[in-house]
């Protein structure tokens, strides 16, 4: 038991061989991890090394050459759109954009899947609508629209929307990438806090060594589409591991510069 | 050398977007049957498929129907009586000026349009987004501006036909020294309902090529402003190109089999 997680309990979200290429570009070559029920997994990897595609395909929203993603035990490739849906009702997503939907306000973002899959209106909307802002620390904008917050805002409201219908998973995309250092450690502790107000479990996706090892239970490292270790947050900073000394001494290299472009890769 | 390239590239481009409309076609059919929970949806889109169009529409068929009167009048001098100006304005407006050029004007606006809309949404990830929790965008997004398309463009052709009659009207009575009572006369001979049954028809058609391909193209698009502003022109490219070729069909199919 660590972190009152029993890693015993099985296989939650097994991935298993995934390999995913875009014509010549092999980007997944072979990804094989599991992970368990309620602990925060982070996915570790530089910038490009198709971090992001790995996350898209947990929630099947690639597909992938070959290999399986298994949510608890059911193949999620094989599934009809109608029982894909209700897994991914269980899922919630924050994108590495906030991909807001910008011909909405942020209430009604947020709202939007309590709306559609539960039926709900009126002012049992806007109760839990506020419920869920305020649990991100932002009650009271439900008025405004995406393009009037700020960048840290819509990761906010992002997430606010990801767990709108209470999901068993939710899965971080880069949630601290493009964020100054003050705003990206608020984020870092909205996550903390969320895991552990809700309980989900949670798979977060970034190349930041120190929000990894902040928000993490476990930390996978991918490089060259393959995952090359995994091990708890402690045995990753003590491992003798060739490739994770040498990113570890990367990311040190780089936090001492700020980071100098940062491109958004759709 | 160059431009042959570019036109193979172009029509390849134009396949390419009618190829996987079939499938978004399907998927927008199938959920259909939630149509009752997108009414909401629907009124936004019909909205602003058609009432953002008419003053486009206003301006074009009000042209439209002053040049074929200068025109048929023209070509009708020495052969008929001015008696048959009326008809032949009626009948070209309602069978084919009316429609297509209505669905013409309107595929640049609003495909273009749908287009961008939903390919800013994909490039932004908030197609994806929408999938993630569970909500189709055939339903959500394509269902809404096909019904739209397919109930709007009909509607702005009916405008359309009568404001391009009232242009010709105005102009046989102004320029053409044709009286109202021959004009309307000549309307009265030869009247078929079919006539504009058909032209209705086919911009029913034409409206739901409309939607589809701004919604194919943008659900479609790919590699961020750029790819938006492909995805637009791919759209209006590809809409113009099927109105023409679907006019071609479904003139032959109902004015030669079901209004003989
Ligand atoms: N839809 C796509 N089409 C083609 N190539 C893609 C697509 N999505 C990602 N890629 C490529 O896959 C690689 C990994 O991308 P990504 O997962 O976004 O990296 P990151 O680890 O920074 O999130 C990149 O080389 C990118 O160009
Ligand atoms: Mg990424």
């Amino acid at each position: 038991m660590i972190n009152g997680i029993n890693w015993k309990d099985g296989s939650f979200i097994h991935v298993d061989d995934l390999h995913k290429s875009f014509g010549s570009n092999h980007v997944l070559r072979g990804v094989t991890f599991d992970v368990f029920e309620g602990e925060t997994l982070v996915i570790l990897g530089a910038s490009g090394c198709g971090k992001s595609v790995l996350l898209k395909h947990i929630i099947a929203l690639m597909y992938p050459d070959s290999g399986r993603v298994d949510y608890r035990g059911e193949n999620i490739f094989e599934m009809l759109a109608p029982e894909l849906n209700e897994v991914r009702k269980n899922f919630g997503m924050v994108f590495q954009g906030a991909a807001l939907f910008d011909s909405m306000t942020v209430g009604e973002n947020v709202g939007l899947p309590a709306f559609e899959h539960w039926g709900t209106r009126g002012e049992e909307l806007s109760k839990l609508v506020e419920e869920k802002l305020t649990l991100v620390g932002l009650g009271g904008i439900a008025h405004l629209r995406p393009s009037e917050i700020s960048g840290g805002m819509k990761k906010r409201v992002a997430l606010a929307r990801a767990i709108a219908l209470d999901p068993d998973v939710i899965l971080y995309d880069e949630p601290t990438t493009g964020l100054d250092p003050i705003m990206a450690e608020q984020i870092n502790e909205l996550i903390r806090d969320t895991q552990k107000e809700l309980g989900a479990t949670s798979i977060v996706v970034t190349h930041d060594l120190h929000s990894a090892t902040f928000i993490g239970d476990r930390v996978a490292l991918v490089v060259d589409g393959r995952v090359e270790f995994v091990g708890t947050t402690d045995e990753l900073m003590s491992t003798e591991h060739e490739a994770v000394r040498n990113f570890i001494a990367r990311g040190q290299a780089n936090r001492d510069r700020p980071e100098p472009d940062f491109t958004v890769s759709f | 050398m160059d431009f042959f390239a570019k036109l193979g590239k172009s029509a390849l481009d134009v396949f390419r977007v009618v190829g996987r409309a079939g499938i978004v076609l399907w998927r927008a059919i199938l959920s259909v049957r939630r149509l009752g929970r997108s009414v909401g949806l629907i009124f936004e889109q019909m909205r602003q498929f058609g009432i953002d169009s008419l003053p486009l529409v206003i301006i074009t068929s009000v042209f439209t129907g002053a040049v074929a009167a200068v025109q048929v009048s023209y070509q009708l001098k020495e052969f008929l009586p001015k008696a048959y100006l009326g008809t032949a304005i009626f009948k070209s407006v309602v069978i084919e000026l009316g429609p297509v050029l209505t669905a013409l004007v309107v595929g640049g606006r609003v495909g273009a349009s749908i287009a961008a809309e939903l390919g800013t949404m994909r490039v932004t990830e908030q197609i994806d987004a929408m999938e993630a929790m569970a909500i189709d965008p055939h339903r959500y997004l394509v269902m809404p501006r096909l019904v739209a398309g397919l109930v709007m463009l009909p509607a702005l052709t009916v405008i359309a036909d009568i404001l391009a009659i009232g242009g010709g009207f105005v102009v046989a009575g102004v320029a053409l020294d044709v009286s109202a009572k021959v004009f309307i006369d000549g309307m009265r001979t030869m009247f078929y309902a079919g006539d504009v049954l058909g032209g209705l028809i086919k911009a029913c058609a034409f409206g739901g090529i409309i939607a589809l391909m701004g919604c194919t193209a943008g659900l479609q698009a790919a590699g961020g402003a750029v790819g938006v502003g492909r995805a637009a022109t791919r759209a209006v490219v590809a809409s113009c190109v099927l109105i023409l070729i679907g006019d071609y069909i479904l003139t032959t199919l109902i004015y030669g089999i079901i209004f003989p």
